[in-house]
């Protein structure tokens, strides 16, 4: 597989290592009601599509970046990657 | 019908005419005791447990595909019994046993070997947790051998002893693992069940379950529906594909695992071998054979194929281990779905719908686990309380704090 990094281009998907499901990037907060359950299924339950994935990799032997790539399990095709970085902006996480 | 050597004598010298289907071939009736959904190995080995055990006939087998067309038919073949914790071994042990007398208790050849596993030791660190998990093995009733050095080159003295970063410095040796023919498992237990009057019906998927107040009434099928006093899901692969039509997510990611077999050699290897210093594990097969494996792709995958990369280790693994094998020509390589769990170990257990039960999360450990698969799940649907060796399988282990995490690698899916 080619993931396509933002910044540097295809790389081989050899240089990555893999997280999982990018909802990994929407901690819960740890004062809530619920705590305890929110971090239960934020830890340990997962969608597990199959289709479109939005997944995050470490991009381990090149920038040590984190990234958010949208692929298809079934094809395993890559539609779209993210600096998760920017992701992580946008849903208005550390300015 | 019985199988016995008389028989396929007798049919020899009257022109093969006298063989008959090994099941029927049924509609799906309205509504059954029991539906079980998947008709893999532990959803046939889970019919005929509820039918000969527990005397509960009106069962039916759903499998969108053909019998044994899953992961039954797609993994290496290996049985054993050694694992470490306590809510595993005793588990695994069930299941050893049972293989052991499965081929007279079904009627069916299965081609059960128990050539050994021998799991290869290449630090002193590693000797010592051989030893630890040998004595758990023999707490739990099963068997285990440490050898040295010199005992694993009177076995095999063509593996790579003197490697300088892997030297082989011993192996626990497990002499009632080996292998079995892993169709021939589906088939005997689908004929096992069928001759009890179990309906399986294939090429008839699942696309939905009615439940109402809580309550699991039935499944909707590509037949229609199906009622069900109780319907049992037992199609690890697909288990997260199959409980979101319950509204339910799972401590499951799916991933892809390859394997591989190799151009028919002369008998070389009567065992089975892994490798401790990477992850490469290898049998040889009936027909010549090698079969082997190695590491998960790594990430979330449904396609039944694998990438490159992942093969090149798996053969640098073999070259690590057995040089003699560099010229030998690869014939297949294929791909399974593996239901990997967060503590790497299974689920047999009730959902929070009545009615409703799950047995999954067999990470790339299912294939051994079949018959104590089917007996524990049979028991549960049958008494409504898990089988003793079962306990810790349950679904909420992880709120509870109760994992069983045999690597101790935490909630990484991919890594168990």
């Amino acid at each position: 597989m080619i993931i396509n990094h933002p910044l540097l281009g295809p790389r081989d998907a050899q240089e990555f290592t893999y997280l999982g499901d990018a909802s990994l990037i929407d901690r819960p907060d740890w004062q809530a009601e619920d705590a305890a359950d929110q971090f239960h299924e934020y830890v340990y339950l997962r969608e597990n599509p199959a289709g479109l994935h939005k997944e995050l990799w470490f991009h381990e032997q090149g920038d040590r970046s984190w990234l958010v790539v949208t692929r298809n399990t079934v094809t395993h095709e890559i539609t779209n990657v993210e600096l998760a970085r920017d992701v992580a902006r946008a849903r208005g996480r550390s300015k | 019908m019985r199988y016995s050597g008389l028989r396929v004598i007798k049919e020899a010298l009257t022109g093969h005419k006298g063989w008959r289907p090994a099941w029927r071939d049924p509609e799906p009736k309205k509504s059954y005791d029991v539906v079980i959904i998947g008709g893999g190995g532990h959803g046939l080995a889970t019919a005929y447990y509820l039918s000969k055990v527990h005397k509960i006939t009106n069962v039916a087998v759903i499998e969108k595909g053909y019998i044994g067309g899953g992961n039954v038919g797609r993994n290496t073949t290996i049985i054993r019994s050694n694992y470490l914790l306590d809510g595993n071994e005793p588990f695994y042990e069930l299941s050893l046993k049972l293989w052991e007398g499965l081929e007279q208790d079904f009627n069916y050849n299965a081609m059960v070997s128990q050539r050994g596993i021998l799991n290869l030791v290449h630090t002193d660190a590693q000797r010592d947790a051989a030893r630890r998990r040998g004595n758990a093995m023999i707490l739990n009733g099963s068997d285990a051998e440490l050898l040295d050095a010199n005992g694993v080159r009177a076995m095999y003295p063509f593996l790579n002893f003197d490697n300088a970063r892997f030297p082989i410095k011993g192996g626990l040796l497990h002499r009632r693992g080996g292998t079995v023919r892993h169709d021939a498992v589906a088939w005997g237990y689908a004929r096992g069940a069928d001759m009890r009057g179990v309906d399986i019906i294939q090429n008839c998927e699942v696309t939905g379950f009615k439940i109402e107040n809580g309550k699991c009434l039935g499944v909707e099928t590509t037949k229609g529906f199906i009622g069900a006093k109780k319907v049992a899901s037992c199609v690890a692969g697909s288990s997260s594909r199959v409980m979101e039509k319950a509204g339910m997510r799972l401590p499951i990611e799916s991933h892809v695992l390859q394997a591989f077999v190799s151009e028919g050699l002369k008998p070389v290897l009567d065992g089975v071998i892994t490798f401790g210093a990477g992850h490469f594990y290898c049998s040889q097969s009936d027909k010549g054979g090698l079969v082997f494996g190695g590491d998960l792709d790594m990430y979330n995958s449904y396609a039944q194929r694998g990438n490159l990369p992942v093969v090149e280790d798996v053969m640098e693994g073999g070259m690590a281990l057995i040089p003699a094998i560099g010229r030998v020509r690869m014939l297949r390589s294929w791909g399974g779905i593996m239901d990997m769990s967060m503590d790497g170990s299974p689920f047999i257990d009730k959902t929070h719908i009545d009615g409703l039960y799950f047995n999954g999360g067999w990470c790339y450990g299912g294939f051994k686990a079949t018959p104590a698969s089917g007996w524990c799940y049979a028991h549960l649907l049958a008494t409504d309380k898990p089988h003793e060796v079962a306990t810790a399988y349950r679904l909420d282990r992880f709120r509870t704090g109760h994992m069983i995490d045999e690597k101790g690698v935490g909630p990484n899916p991919n890594l168990h």
